[in-house]
């Protein structure tokens, strides 16, 4: 092989590789551009300015529930009696089809016990007050059980009228399809009667 | 050849316009100031930033909304009050450069001059309460009747966009603060309108009756004032807002902290923009030169 | 496609599909489609304007996922995009200035398609496709303007839609029905949004005819002279033109982002920041600059004209001056393409594309004084050079000799055997 042909091969490989690296650049710059237009679907910051919210619990009584709007999904808030605490705690662990207690305060592991659902964001837990996202762990329906006179389901607590799951007194699932128990929100009680939901 | 050429005077020609845009009307010519935030590199000085928060809150905040911002847009990122990190004092697990939990903004929106209106409440009423980071500023008026009954039949703008909806921007906004004058002796100015050589308007409508002719112009030798009139008495004087850090508190450097104030109100993600363009030109350029030399390298192939 | 297809399909699943939907062939004839080797920068602006399209879509089609199209609302959804949005501001400027790149772009095109005769035969339908691709980009860019609800946007919708009441008897019930009402309000708002955001794929599917019509007829070439011998005079599209027009809109990006990221507000006006008031005209209402030359041609016939009103004559010669152009393939008689072979062509010309920019510059002025006398000279030229001077000539003129082929006027351009096209800086 002559010196000729040597150079002739490395100015071939210098000339693909300008071409090369030309598109390589360019590939590059197409990607970065997705970004922006991708990104620009997320939450935007007036949405995120709204992640919390107040809610004044000074007028439901014991045994009422009620509902309130919370990052768009409803939020049920129970004020639990003496007797439905009691028969929420009752519940073995091992009867559960979701034994882990799906509460946004915790770790996430934690067992689905009536008091790890009942507990706040800084591990306060006031068994009184049941707060739940209303929103079946199944195919996102809301489950009746609310408002008074509509069906709570065989365990007193919520029934999905979409697909029959049964959630009881500490809102996890009993019967049904749902796989989870119902989340429960990341919340902080303000004053004694003024919770902060988000 | 011919085409370039044509190419630049095309450049030329709508530079032409847009300057013919820029000019019009018969207003004293802007006093230009050096901005912080000029430029390609241009930031905003978040000092001047605060203090022209504190001008807008004491004196602007009276009659003039803002009704584009909310509280918490002064502890995003770029603004007067953002905190990259919490300062002493704060709660443990709090996120300070989230502006809806800066302490100075929730600090702020709370003992803000106007509350927020809320409701209905659960009997039906209306009320008040302290505002939160996620709040608007509240508008100083409940409605455009009330603020024009208020101000002399005058609507007082919102100054969200006012450094973007004025030509000169900034620099408009500082020359009409520190602008006003004396009422020129040619002219009639009714009670409540002051003068002011850089508001745009018509002093030859104001004229008085002696300096006019019978066709209604102003007579030979009287020069019309420029300038024009509004309802808005001059807002600031020296000493009147206590500033913290020591700058002169004088209405000239108030006008500028205002209008720097102002500008980031209008446009508050230009830090960003900037720095983003940058990138975009630098790899844009590198980009060219690539393309430039894969192009020569295939005509040459072609040569051969 | 006008080229005998090279495609050679290698695998069972490209036999396979083939057969079926020649797709993969329709891009490699694309690619390999045999294009004059001399075409120089000026060519370079039907991909910069491909470009700009797919850019206004794809910001367009993301404004609209946050915008909202009513008249308490409109103006606040922008500030929400500018403020809140992720990359909102981004999007907007890029979207809003990205209208102006478009018709910088449009406006060489057209020039270098007049200067070369790109609109002869056999390219005469190319050429009115072409023409009606500008005219819904005018539409829509006209519609797009009115979306953000600022004082320019409802006054300029107020005097544009304003014209069609120039129309003898009917124009009254056009202006009702554009408006949806009796005066630019949400009904016109809306509509205006859903035809903004329709007639960019209309526009689409014109330049897929365009593009469909010059690989029928060929590309033009700046020595205008028909491909003699495919071997001597063209090369493959890919990769020559492909790196020369990506070459040519990084370029152009460089001038887009200078725009965006430093001065995203200089083709605007400060007044559309201020929201829409029905109650309060702007001191003076100037429309986007790429309208400039047309709204002075508008503004120019100040005079009736026996039966027609000035309001009318003024609306007949801004509609005229547009569609004067779907006749210009006729009304140029020459037989020569390229005015590179016309010196006296090319002297009227220039002179056309200078009345064009005086005209927009008189556009911005107010219509007063010398301004509109000015005006009136410029439009009295600008029709000039399409009724009376390229028809004569055509007959009057002697061109000078051209090349026998395209690749005899490269050599005798360069005086070597090496392309126009290896050379950086624009060929003319």
């Amino acid at each position: 092989m002559s010196t000729a042909d040597l150079n002739e091969d490395s100015e071939h490989t210098r000339r693909d590789f300008i071409h090369i690296f030309g598109a390589a650049t360019a590939a590059v710059g197409a990607g970065a551009v997705v970004w922006p237009l991708v990104s620009q679907m997320n939450p935007d910051a007036s949405v995120l300015a709204l992640s919390t919210k107040d809610v004044d619990l000074s007028a439901v009584s014991e045994g009422q529930a009620i509902k309130v709007m919370w990052q768009g999904k409803p939020v049920f808030i129970r004020h639990r009696t003496a007797e439905e605490i009691e028969e929420a705690s009752a519940t073995s662990v091992s009867a559960l089809k979701d034994p882990i207690a799906r509460n946004d305060n915790l770790n996430g592991s934690e067992p689905a016990t009536d008091e790890n659902i009942v507990t706040g964001e800084n591990g306060e837990a006031r068994p009184q007050w049941l707060i739940l996202v209303g929103v079946c762990t199944h195919l996102g329906c809301i489950p009746l059980g609310t408002t008074s006179g509509e069906n709570r389901g065989e365990f007193n607590g919520w029934f999905c009228p979409c697909h029959g799951s049964h959630y009881d007194l500490a809102g996890r699932i009993r019967k049904g399809p749902a796989p989870e128990n119902l989340l429960v929100p990341p919340y902080q009680f303000t004053t004694d009667s003024v919770v902060k939901i988000g | 050849m011919i085409l370039r050429t044509l190419l630049i005077s095309t450049i030329v020609g709508l530079a032409a316009i847009s300057s013919a845009n820029a000019a019009g009307g018969k207003a004293e010519k802007l006093e230009h100031q050096h901005w912080h935030f000029a430029g390609p590199f241009g930031t905003f000085d978040k000092d001047a930033l605060q203090r022209g928060f504190q001008v807008y809150e004491t004196v602007c905040s009276s009659c003039h909304g803002l009704e584009m911002l909310s509280f918490r847009n002064l502890g995003q990122k770029g603004g007067p009050f953002y905190l990259a990190s919490c300062p002493a004092g704060v709660a443990e697990g709090v996120d300070c450069s989230n502006p809806n939990d800066n302490p100075v903004v929730k600090a702020i929106a709370a003992n803000y001059k106007f509350q927020i209106t809320d409701g209905p409440d659960d009997t039906g009423d209306m009320f008040q309460r302290p505002a939160v980071p996620s709040d608007p500023f509240p508008n100083p008026f409940a409605n455009d009747a009330i603020a024009r009954l208020a101000n002399n039949n005058a609507l007082p703008p919102d100054l969200s966009l006012m450094a973007k909806a004025r030509h000169g921007g900034p620099d408009y906004i500082y020359s009409l603060l520190v602008g006003y004058r004396d009422t020129p002796s040619t002219v009639d100015v009714a009670p409540g309108q002051y003068y002011n050589p850089y508001f745009h308007g018509d002093m030859s409508q104001a004229l008085k009756p002696e300096y006019i002719d019978e066709e209604g112009h102003a007579r030979e030798g009287i020069e019309v004032p420029l300038g024009g009139v509004l309802a808005m008495a001059p807002p600031l004087q020296d000493g009147m807002i206590e500033y913290a850090d020591g700058s002169p508190q004088t209405v000239e450097q108030y006008s500028k902290d205002v209008s720097e104030f102002l500008m980031w109100a209008a446009e508050p993600k230009m830090e960003a923009r900037k720095s983003l363009g940058i990138m975009t030109l630098v790899y844009l350029v590198i980009l060219a030169f690539l393309l430039y030399w894969s192009n020569r390298k295939n005509w040459s192939n072609l040569k051969k | 496609m006008s080229h005998p297809s090279t495609y050679n399909p290698s695998t069972g699943f490209e036999k396979w599909l083939d057969k079926r939907l020649p797709i993969v062939r329709m891009g490699a004839d694309f690619m390999d489609f045999p294009t004059p080797n001399n075409l120089n920068y000026w060519w370079t602006f039907g991909g910069i304007l491909t470009v700009c399209l797919v850019v206004q879509i794809l910001t367009g089609v993301i404004l609209a996922m946050h915008y909202t199209p009513h008249t308490d609302m409109a103006f606040a959804s922008v500030e929400h995009i500018m403020r809140d949005v992720n990359y909102g501001w981004l999007m907007r400027y890029v979207h809003a200035n990205g209208a102006s790149m478009f018709f910088i772009a449009v406006y060489i095109h057209m020039f270098r398609g007049i200067y070369y005769g790109s609109y002869k035969a056999p390219r005469e339908v190319v050429w009115m496709l072409g023409v009606v691709i500008y005219l819904l980009m005018m539409a829509t860019a006209f519609m797009g303007y009115v979306l953000p609800w600022g004082q320019m946007s409802y006054w300029g919708a107020t005097v544009i839609t304003n014209l069609f009441s120039a129309i003898p008897l009917v124009g009254e019930d056009i202006r009702t029905l554009l408006w949806g009402g009796f005066s630019v309000d949400n009904p016109t708002l809306n509509r205006f949004f859903s035809l903004h955001y329709l007639l960019p794929f209309a526009i689409f599917g014109v330049v897929m005819l365009h593009i469909w019509g010059f690989h029928t007829s060929g590309n033009n070439n700046p020595s205008g002279i028909e491909i003699k011998d495919v071997k001597k005079d063209t090369v493959p599209f890919h990769p020559y033109y492909t790196v020369k027009d990506g070459f040519a809109i990084v370029v152009f990006l460089i001038l887009f982002a200078a725009f965006v990221f430093f001065n995203p507000n200089a083709l605007g006006h400060a007044d559309n920041y201020i929201e829409a008031n029905p109650l309060s005209t702007p001191a003076s209402i100037v429309p986007e600059w790429y309208y400039l030359p047309f709204y002075a041609i508008l503004r120019a016939i100040t005079f009736d004209i026996g039966p027609i009103s000035s309001k009318l004559g003024g609306v007949i010669a801004m509609f005229g001056s547009i569609l004067i152009l779907f006749v210009l393939p006729w009304l140029d008689t020459s037989k020569v393409r390229s005015m590179r072979y016309r010196p006296v062509a090319r002297m009227w010309f220039f002179l056309f594309v200078i009345s064009c920019i005086a005209l927009g510059y008189l556009g911005g002025k107010p219509a007063e004084g010398t301004y509109v006398m000015f005006a009136q000279i410029f439009t009295a030229y600008y029709f000039g050079f399409f009724l009376i001077i390229l028809p004569l000539l055509g007959i009057m003129e002697t061109p000078k000799p051209l090349p026998r082929s395209i690749s005899e006027s490269v050599l005798k351009k360069t005086g070597s055997s090496a392309p126009s096209g290896s050379q950086p800086a624009p060929a003319e």
